[in-house]
C-alpha cells in the first residue's frame, strides 16, 4: 500500500456510496483487500503503509486492529446495499499479514462468509515472508480458508537482501513453499525484486533459479524503485548505496520474461507471469480491468462503480474512527467517464489480454501503426481488436499509455 | 541661490538612505510620509537596491552654521542611475549639475563602477564632496577610506566627510557643505532657452514626463518647445518642479531642475541628452554631447507558451514607451518558435527588462545566450552586421570586428594574479595597473564585449571571493579570429545553439555544451547523436542512448488513483518539451543550456 495519498473530496461518514455507484454492484466481479499495517522490521526500500511494533508503542492499535477489520467489513456490507454479493476473491497484504496469528486471519476470514458470503472456488491469499511463518502456522492458514499464498522472497542473494533489509535466510524459501503444498495450498506464488543496487547479473539469474527450482505457480518480479523518504533514498543520496540503474532493470527484466517463459510461466501482466490461466491473480485483475472491491484496514484502496476511496492511514486514526460507527475513509474520488477511460487505457494497456481497440478515441487509435512500426506493440491492426504490447513496449508502457491518451 | 548636485555612489552604498534623510532634514518630506528610499519608484529597483531612473528634487535649506549661517538657497538634487549599462544616462544627469556628492561605505571602499562614475564626474568639471557613510557600522574604517578617497581625488584626508545617513549624523553638515562648496550655475537668462533632457519617464496617466536643467533662458508653460535633435514641435502642457511630488510653476529660469509635460507618449520622442528650446525665437546651438543610445547586447526572447507571442509583442510596445534604449524586432527560431531579438544597452539592462516582462505581464520565456553584434565583411566586399549568431554567414568571409570594451577592475591585491589569469583567459589586454591603498588595485583591460556578456561576471566574482567589482565602457571594434560553432542533434541544427566564439576556443565550447545537453536531454526511444560543428566539420560528439524502461514495474496494489496522478504527472512533463526534428527537449534543457550563468554588471546586492 503506498503510502502517498492524492488529493480528493471527502467521504461520507456513514460510508454509504452515491447511487450511481451502487447501480453498478453486482456487475463486476467482487473482492476484499485487507490490509495488515505490520511489520517486524522496516525495510530500506519499502514505502508502504506499515509500521514496526516500536513504532506503535503505547497504542493499542495491535491488540484492537482485527475488531476494527470486523467493525469495518460489517460496515462494508451495510454500505453496499441488501443484496446478494458473494466475494469472489479475499486478498491480506501489508505489511505482514503473517504477524498476525493464523487464527486472527481466520476471524476475519469467518466474517467476510457470515457477511457476504465466499464464492464457490473463491481465491482467499495471504502473503507471507519466509521467516513468518513455519510448517504449523501454513497447515492452519490452510485450515482457515486460506488457498493462495504469495511468499516475498524478493532475492536468492544474501547480499542483496541485505541491501533490501529482508532479514530472512533464502534457504528458507523452498522450505516454506513445500511446507505451503503439504498444507495443501492450490497456488504458490513469490515475489522477486530486480534491480537492487549491488546486485550483478548473475545474482538475478540465481534468484531466479532459486525461485524456479521452487516450482511456484505464479510469480510476480518488480523492478526496485526508490521512493522518497525511504531509507534507501538516504543511504543514496549519502552515496552509501548506488542508484538503481534503468538500462540494468531492463535487461534484467528481459532476462526474467526469457526464464520464467522458459520455465512455462507466462507473463499476464507487465509484472507478472502465472502458469496458466488458473494461477493469474484473480484479486490483482479486479484492480486491472475495474473490477470492485473493498479494501479494509489503514490506507486501504477501494474502488465500487466509478468510485474510489482510501481510508486513514496510521492504524490508531483508523481504529479510532471504527470504534465510533464511523466510516475510516479519509477521502473519495468519483471518476467521470473520460477519466475512467484514461485508467482503463492506463491498466489494460500493460496485461497480456490487451486493451481493447474501441476504448481509444480516434488520436489514440491513429497511433496505432507508429507504435507497431517502432516495435511498441504487437501489430496493427491488433488482433482481435485487442492492443497488446510487445516484449520490448512492455519496458516502455509508460510511453505507450502517454502516447495513446490526450 | 540655486545648487545642483547628484550623489554618486555603489548600489548599496546608502544613497537611497541619504536621499531620504536629505528630505526630511530639509522639510520636504516629513517622517511619516517618508517612505524608505522614497526616490526609488518602481518596484524592481527597490526590491533590488538600484536605481534605474534618476529623478530630480527640489529642497529648501537654510544653512545651520558657518559664515554664511542663515542664508537661505534652494538644492536640486539629481538622483543619478548607478549601474554600467546606463553610464550615458548618468553621464546626463552629471551635465545637470555643479557638484556631485561621492558617497562610499566606510566599510567597503570604492568600487569600481563608483570609480568610473567619479571619473565621469571629474571630466564633466564637477566639484567633488567626499562623503564616507555607515560610520557607525561596527566594521566601518573610516580613516583607512578617507585616505583612499583622498588619494583617489587628491584631497586633504579631513576633507572627507563622515555621516551615516541610517541615524542621521553628519548630514545636516553635509548640506552646509553642499551649499558651500557647489559653484552656483551660470547662464544667460536674456538668451534663448536651452534646457538640457537628463530623464523622461513615462506615466500612464499624463504621459511623458521630461526632466530638464535650464542652462539660457526662459521655459515658460505658455511656450511651444522644440527638441533640438529632431526639430520635433510639441505643445507644453505643464512646467514644474518636483519636491517631492510634483507641483506646477510659471516657468523655469536659469540653473532650475524641473519637469515638464508635453502630451507625448513615448519616451524616445524626448531623449535624454536633447536640448529642448522654444519653438519660436529658440537657440540655434543644442547643449553638446547628445547621443543616440545603440543597444550592444543581444538575445532571443521567446514564450515558452507560444500563444503566449502577442501578449510578449505588446509587453514590449509598452515598455518601449518608457525604454528608449529598448530595441527589437520578431524572430523565428526553429527550435523556440516565434520570438523577438532584442537589442539591450548592457547585461543588466537585459535582465531588468525580461524581469519586468515576467513579472509586469505575466509571462514565462526562454531566452537565448547573449550575443554581441558582429561587423562581418565577405572576401567580396559585402559587409553585414551580425545581431543573431544563426544568422553569421557560411561564405568566405574576409574579416569580422567585434565590439571591444575598456574594464576597470578593482579588488584586493590579494587576488592580482587570478584576474590577471581570467582576463588573458578571456582575451583581454592589459592597459595599466595601479594602487588605490595599500591593499586595494585598479586593473585596466581592454577586452573583447562577447567575452563579458558570456560569463566574466561570475567568473572574476567566484575568483576574487566576491571582492572585485567590474566596469566597462565600449570603446570601439576589433578584427577577431571568429567561428561560429552549430550544434546539432540528430544531425539537425538548434539555431537556439549557435554561437560565435573565438577560434581557439571553439573546441573547448563545444565539448562543454554538447556534454551538457546531454545531461539535460532526455533519453528518448532512439538515440540521439549531439554533434558541435564548426562549417561542416563535426568537433565534438556526444551520444544520447535510447531509453529502454519506461515503465512503472511495482506493485501499486488497488492505489489506481496514484498511478493516474503520475501519469498525468509525465503528460504534463511531456507537455514542456520542444520537438526538435523527432527530439523531445524540455525547456529546462533550453533554459540551461543557453544559460552561460553570466550575471549582468553587479549581482551583489541580491
Amino acid at each position: 500500500m503506498p503510502s502517498t495519498l492524492p488529493e480528493a473530496g471527502a467521504a461520507p461518514v456513514d460510508g454509504s456510496l452515491p447511487e450511481t455507484a451502487l447501480a453498478e454492484v453486482g456487475q463486476r466481479p467482487f473482492g476484499l483487500y485487507v490490509h495488515v499495517p505490520f511489520c517486524s522490521v522496516r525495510c530500506g526500500y519499502c514505502d508502504f503503509n506499515t509500521y514496526t511494533a516500536s513504532e506503535l508503542v503505547g497504542t493499542a492499535a495491535r491488540a484492537s486492529y482485527v475488531d476494527a477489520v470486523l467493525a469495518e467489513i460489517r460496515l462494508a456490507r451495510r454500505a453496499l446495499g441488501p443484496h446478494e454479493l458473494k466475494v469472489q476473491t479475499v486478498f491480506l497484504g501489508g505489511g505482514t499479514p503473517t504477524l498476525l496469528q493464523p487464527e486472527e486471519l481466520g476471524r476475519i476470514l469467518t466474517s467476510v462468509d457470515h457477511e457476504f458470503g465466499l464464492a464457490d472456488g473463491a481465491e482467499v491469499t495471504t502473503e507471507s515472508n519466509p521467516d513468518s511463518v513455519d510448517a504449523a502456522a501454513l497447515a492452519e492458514l490452510r485450515e482457515v480458508g486460506f488457498n493462495r499464498v504469495s511468499f516475498g522472497m524478493q532475492s536468492a542473494v544474501p547480499h542483496v537482501l541485505r541491501v533490501l533489509d529482508r532479514t530472512h535466510d533464502p534457504l528458507r524459501v523452498p522450505l516454506v513453499v513445500e511446507w505451503a503444498r503439504k498444507a495443501g495450498f492450490e497456488q504458490v506464488s513469490l515475489d522477486l525484486i530486480y534491480g537492487t543496487p549491488g546486485e550483478s547479473a548473475h545474482d538475478w539469474q540465481a534468484s531466479l533459479d532459486a525461485a524456479l527450482a521452487c516450482q511456484p505457480d505464479h510469480v510476480s518480479a518488480y523492478a526496485l524503485i526508490v521512493e522518497e523518504g525511504t531509507a534507501l533514498a538516504r543511504q543514496i543520496r549519502r552515496r552509501e548505496v548506488a542508484m538503481t540503474d534503468d538500462d540494468d532493470q531492463a535487461d534484467k527484466y528481459l532476462v526474467a520474461d526469457a526464464m520464467l517463459e522458459q520455465a512455462g510461466l507466462s507473463w499476464y501482466e507487465v509484472s507478472n507471469w502465472a502458469r496458466d490461466q488458473a494461477a493469474r491473480c484473480r484479486h490483482n485483475e479486479l484492480y486491472w480491468t475495474g473490477g470492485h472491491w473493498w479494501g479494509i484496514g489503514p490506507g486501504a484502496h477501494s474502488h465500487v462503480g466509478g468510485v474510489r476511496w482510501w481510508n486513514l492511514k496510521h492504524p490508531t486514526a483508523y481504529i479510532g474512527r471504527l470504534a465510533q460507527q464511523a466510516s475510516p475513509a479519509r477521502a473519495r474520488e468519483m471518476l467521470d467517464e473520460e477519466t475512467r477511460r484514461v485508467e482503463r487505457v492506463l491498466l489494460e494497456t500493460r496485461l497480456r489480454d490487451g486493451l481493447a481497440v474501441d476504448v481509444l478515441d480516434e488520436a489514440g487509435r491513429g497511433r496505432l501503426p507508429q507504435l507497431a512500426e517502432q516495435g511498441l506493440i504487437q501489430q496493427d491492426p491488433p488482433a482481435g481488436g485487442q492492443v497488446v504490447l510487445s516484449t520490448r513496449g512492455r519496458l516502455l508502457a509508460d510511453a505507450v499509455v502517454r502516447d495513446l491518451l490526450p | 541661490m540655486i545648487r545642483n548636485f547628484c550623489i554618486i555612489a555603489h548600489i548599496d552604498h546608502g544613497k537611497s538612505t541619504l536621499a531620504d534623510r536629505m528630505l526630511q532634514l530639509t522639510g520636504v518630506l516629513d517622517e511619516r510620509s517618508a517612505r524608505a528610499q522614497y526616490l526609488d519608484r518602481m518596484d524592481i529597483e527597490r526590491e533590488r537596491g538600484i536605481t534605474i531612473k534618476s529623478q530630480a528634487v527640489r529642497m529648501p535649506w537654510t544653512v545651520s552654521s558657518g559664515e554664511s549661517a542663515g542664508s537661505q538657497h534652494v538644492l536640486n538634487m539629481i538622483d543619478t542611475p548607478g549601474h554600467v549599462d546606463f553610464t550615458y544616462e548618468v553621464s546626463r544627469s552629471l551635465e545637470a549639475c555643479e557638484a556631485a556628492v561621492l558617497l562610499v561605505d566606510a566599510a567597503q571602499g570604492i568600487e569600481a563602477q563608483t570609480l568610473a562614475n567619479l571619473y565621469l564626474a571629474l571630466g564633466a568639471d564637477l566639484q567633488i564632496v567626499p562623503v564616507l557613510n555607515k560610520i557607525d557600522l561596527p566594521s566601518a574604517q573610516p580613516d583607512k577610506y578617507a585616505a583612499e578617497l583622498a588619494h583617489i581625488i587628491g584631497c586633504e584626508e579631513s576633507d572627507v566627510l563622515r555621516v551615516s545617513a541610517k541615524t542621521g549624523v553628519g548630514v545636516q553638515d553635509l548640506l552646509d557643505e553642499i551649499v558651500r562648496q557647489t559653484p552656483p550655475p551660470v547662464g544667460d537668462a536674456n538668451a534663448p532657452p536651452r534646457a538640457l533632457i537628463f530623464d523622461s519617464v513615462y506615466d500612464t496617466y499624463r504621459g511623458v514626463v521630461t526632466y530638464v536643467r535650464v542652462v539660457d533662458g526662459k521655459l515658460s508653460h505658455r511656450d511651444r518647445i522644440k527638441m533640438m535633435s529632431t526639430g520635433a514641435t510639441h505643445e507644453m502642457l505643464e512646467v514644474g518642479v518636483i519636491s517631492p511630488e510634483q507641483t506646477k510653476a510659471e516657468d523655469l529660469g536659469v540653473g532650475e531642475v524641473g519637469y515638464l509635460i508635453t502630451g507625448v507618449k513615448e519616451v524616445r520622442q524626448s531623449r535624454v541628452g536633447d536640448t529642448v528650446t522654444s519653438q519660436h525665437n529658440g537657440a540655434t546651438q543644442p547643449l553638446g554631447g547628445y547621443q543616440h543610445p545603440n543597444p550592444m547586447v543581444f538575445a532571443g526572447l521567446y514564450p515558452i507558451d507560444g500563444d503566449d507571442y502577442p501578449t510578449l509583442r505588446d509587453a514590449l510596445d509598452k515598455l518601449q514607451l518608457n525604454d528608449a534604449a529598448l530595441v527589437y524586432e520578431p524572430e523565428t527560431s526553429g527550435a523556440l518558435g516565434f520570438g523577438f531579438r532584442i537589442g539591450f544597452l548592457g547585461l543588466l539592462h537585459m535582465e531588468i527588462v525580461r524581469e519586468r516582462l515576467e513579472r509586469e505581464f505575466n509571462l514565462e520565456l526562454i531566452s537565448t545566450a547573449p550575443n554581441v553584434v558582429y561587423d562581418v565583411t565577405m572576401e567580396d566586399g559585402t559587409r553585414l552586421e551580425v545581431t543573431n549568431p544563426s544568422e553569421y554567414p557560411a561564405g568566405r568571409i574576409a574579416e569580422v570586428h567585434e565590439p571591444v570594451v575598456r574594464a576597470t577592475i578593482l579588488s584586493p591585491g590579494d587576488y592580482i594574479g587570478a584576474i590577471m589569469e581570467l582576463c588573458q583567459r578571456k582575451r583581454g589586454q592589459l592597459d595599466g595597473m595601479d594602487y588605490l591603498s595599500v591593499d586595494r588595485v585598479e586593473l585596466r583591460y581592454t577586452m573583447p564585449l562577447a567575452e563579458i556578456v558570456f560569463d566574466f561576471f561570475d567568473q572574476l566574482k567566484s575568483r576574487t571571493k566576491g571582492y572585485a567589482s567590474l566596469d566597462y565602457e565600449p570603446t570601439g571594434q576589433q578584427v577577431s579570429e571568429l567561428v561560429k560553432v552549430d550544434i546539432l542533434l540528430q544531425g539537425e541544427t538548434v539555431d537556439a545553439f549557435s554561437a560565435i566564439v573565438h577560434r581557439d576556443d571553439a573546441y573547448s565550447y563545444g565539448v562543454a555544451l554538447a556534454g551538457k545537453l546531454k545531461e539535460l536531454i532526455p533519453r528518448q526511444q532512439f538515440e540521439v547523436p549531439i554533434q558541435a560543428a564548426v562549417g561542416s566539420r563535426v568537433i565534438a560528439r556526444e551520444t544520447i542512448r535510447a531509453i529502454r524502461k519506461d515503465v512503472l514495474a511495482k506493485c501499486y496494489g488497488g492505489d489506481i488513483t496514484r498511478k493516474r496522478k503520475l501519469l498525468e504527472k509525465q503528460k504534463e512533463g511531456k507537455k514542456r518539451m520542444k520537438m526538435v526534428g523527432r527530439v523531445e527537449v524540455p525547456q529546462e534543457a533550453f533554459i540551461a543550456a543557453l544559460s552561460s550563468d553570466s550575471g549582468p554588471g553587479d549581482k551583489s546586492k541580491r
